[in-house]
């Protein structure tokens, strides 16, 4: 049997929501975080007292877990505030899964939320640099994607046009979405014409800074059937973590999300081409293209072709980041758990101007680190289970 | 047997103005960065080694500034040895740093310690 097929839609999200995306000045980020959490339990029909599960992770606060229990008034029987990057909230999602299953807890939590844009001003990283890059000091995070983009560019001939139609693909998909920060008209040529950050990364080629929170609400399928909103199946979950630091990856051009990618459609039982819809986390334009190719939508070395001809746009073959990613939408330091709810919004036919008509099978793809930590998520409506 | 505290070692080798890596005696595989053990195998028998300086641009970065300061090249360089290391390419424009050039190492002052840099190897 297939590793963790067992697991396979024995779980589901019911609550999903979002609060502050863009500017919220003047909010701490808890207050953020506790906004989206009480909307996502509500939107699931719970109340916060049934919330058992408690799963958080802030770049500052690293008991955020204690902090978020006290502040809904709820006492979780399990309080989970680890931690792997961006990635974390889909790791989350995988213990949870694993704990509902167990009957350990009955209603997960899984919530974040940051001030970065009005708070801090900057983007605000947990992660703790080498003693062997510190004194090199490295425009981090730019700089380690930015020797990934450098890798990529020599082994396979990916140009920085090609990069910045990964921005402009989420753009178009930006200016569906009215929550996001980052809208109108954008062009490749605006893009390339953007600061260099670091070579090949121009401004443009990097996530937003922004406040933002959202939250998830996860159950056992059995419930879910019972409570508000179309629940949307757990079909596989699965993290790979290879090295921490960008000089310890073995080949710049191919991240861990290979094999979590692997492993949670092998849970599945779907491949790529199944798929309807895909977030994945843009912290950098090489993302999306890495992520493409590592998760099996197109080749290796053929990222930067595939999004050049439009195929992640609105009018493409494969729709990628419909809510207009890190890139556009909005992106409070840590983005992973926006990638579930964009997934589970455009299952439950919720999105809007950008909804994907029909769909019923979703990716999101969670990053951590320097390209460190990858985690994979595959949902699907219960017709899919 | 327990290493010396391998990250002051190292530093502390470059302060004396020698550049020295990890080996295993047992595998001969070389190591950076330093460690207690061998990564994978958990082997202990790490000795201090001089690798000979040269390597390889394996990725290239520019860091940009805003004037007046200037670019910074941040690339890493793969040692002949195999190991790979964050580093400098110094001594010529970062923009003209390039993936497979050829470069030797030297010690520099970095912003706390001593540390290695590289710059074209103009032997080859």
């Amino acid at each position: 049997m297939t590793r963790g097929s067992q697991l396979r839609g024995r779980t589901a999200f019911v609550g999903a929501a979002t609060f502050g995306c863009g500017e919220a000045p003047g909010y701490t980020s808890i207050e953020l975080a506790a906004e989206a959490a009480r909307l996502a339990i509500a939107d699931a029909g719970l109340t916060a007292s049934q919330i058992d599960g408690l799963f958080i992770a802030l770049p500052t606060d690293f008991l955020s877990g204690l902090t978020i229990a006290e502040y809904l008034g709820i006492r979780p029987a399990m309080t989970n505030n680890s931690r792997t990057g961006g990635s974390a909230f889909l790791t989350h999602a995988e213990w949870a899964m694993l704990a509902l299953d167990a009957g350990l807890i009955d209603h997960a939590l899984i919530c974040y939320g940051a001030n970065q844009r009005t708070g801090a001003g900057k983007l605000v990283s947990a992660q703790m640099p080498s003693p062997f890059e510190i004194p090199y000091r490295p425009n981090n995070p730019a700089a380690s994607y930015a020797l990934a983009a450098s890798r990529h560019m020599f082994q396979y001939g990916t140009t920085s046009e090609q990069l910045a139609a990964v921005a402009v693909a989420a753009r178009q998909w930006a200016n569906l979405n009215p929550e996001a920060f980052r809208r109108g008209p954008l062009s490749i040529d605006d893009v390339l014409s953007t600061r260099l950050v670091a070579d090949p990364l121009h401004v443009a080629d990097c996530c937003l800074v922004t406040d933002g929170a959202a939250a998830v609400v996860m159950t056992r399928a059995d419930r879910a059937r019972d409570l508000h909103k179309t629940p949307v199946a757990l079909l596989g979950a699965a993290s790979a973590t290879w090295h921490h630091e960008i000089a310890q990856l073995a080949d710049l051009t191919v991240s861990a999300a290979q094999e979590s990618g692997r492993r949670a459609f092998a849970q599945a039982g779907f491949a790529p081409q199944d798929m309807d819809v895909v977030n994945l986390y843009d912290a950098f334009t090489i993302n999306t293209i890495m992520f493409l190719e590592d998760l099996g939508f197109c080749a290796k070395g053929e990222g930067g072709p595939f999004v050049a001809s439009g195929a992640i746009s609105p009018e493409g073959s494969l729709p990628v980041n419909t809510n207009g990613g890190g890139l556009s939408f909005c992106h409070p330091g840590m983005y992973g758990l926006f990638t579930m709810v964009e997934s589970i919004r455009q299952l439950r036919g919720e999105a809007g101007q950008r909804q994907i008509e029909g769909a019923k099978l979703a990716l999101a793809h969670g990053n951590g680190g320097t390209l460190s930590s990858q985690a994979t998520c595959i949902m699907g409506l219960l017709e899919t289970v | 047997m327990t290493q010396a505290p391998p990250t002051k070692t190292y530093f502390d080798h470059l302060a004396e103005g020698r550049f020295m890596i990890q080996r295993s005696a047992s595998t001969g595989e070389w190591v950076f960065y330093p460690r207690m053990s061998a990564p994978r195998t958990c082997a202990t028998d790490l000795e201090w080694v001089a690798p000979t300086g040269l390597g390889t641009v394996y990725a290239t970065t520019v860091k940009r500034m805003k004037p007046p300061a200037a670019d910074v090249s941040i690339v890493i360089v793969e040692l002949d040895e195999g190991p790979r290391l964050m580093t400098h390419v110094q001594a010529m424009p970062p923009d003209d740093v390039f993936i497979g050039m050829r470069v030797r190492a030297r010690i520099a002052d970095g912003p706390d310690s001593k540390i290695v840099v590289f710059e074209a190897d103009s032997a080859e």
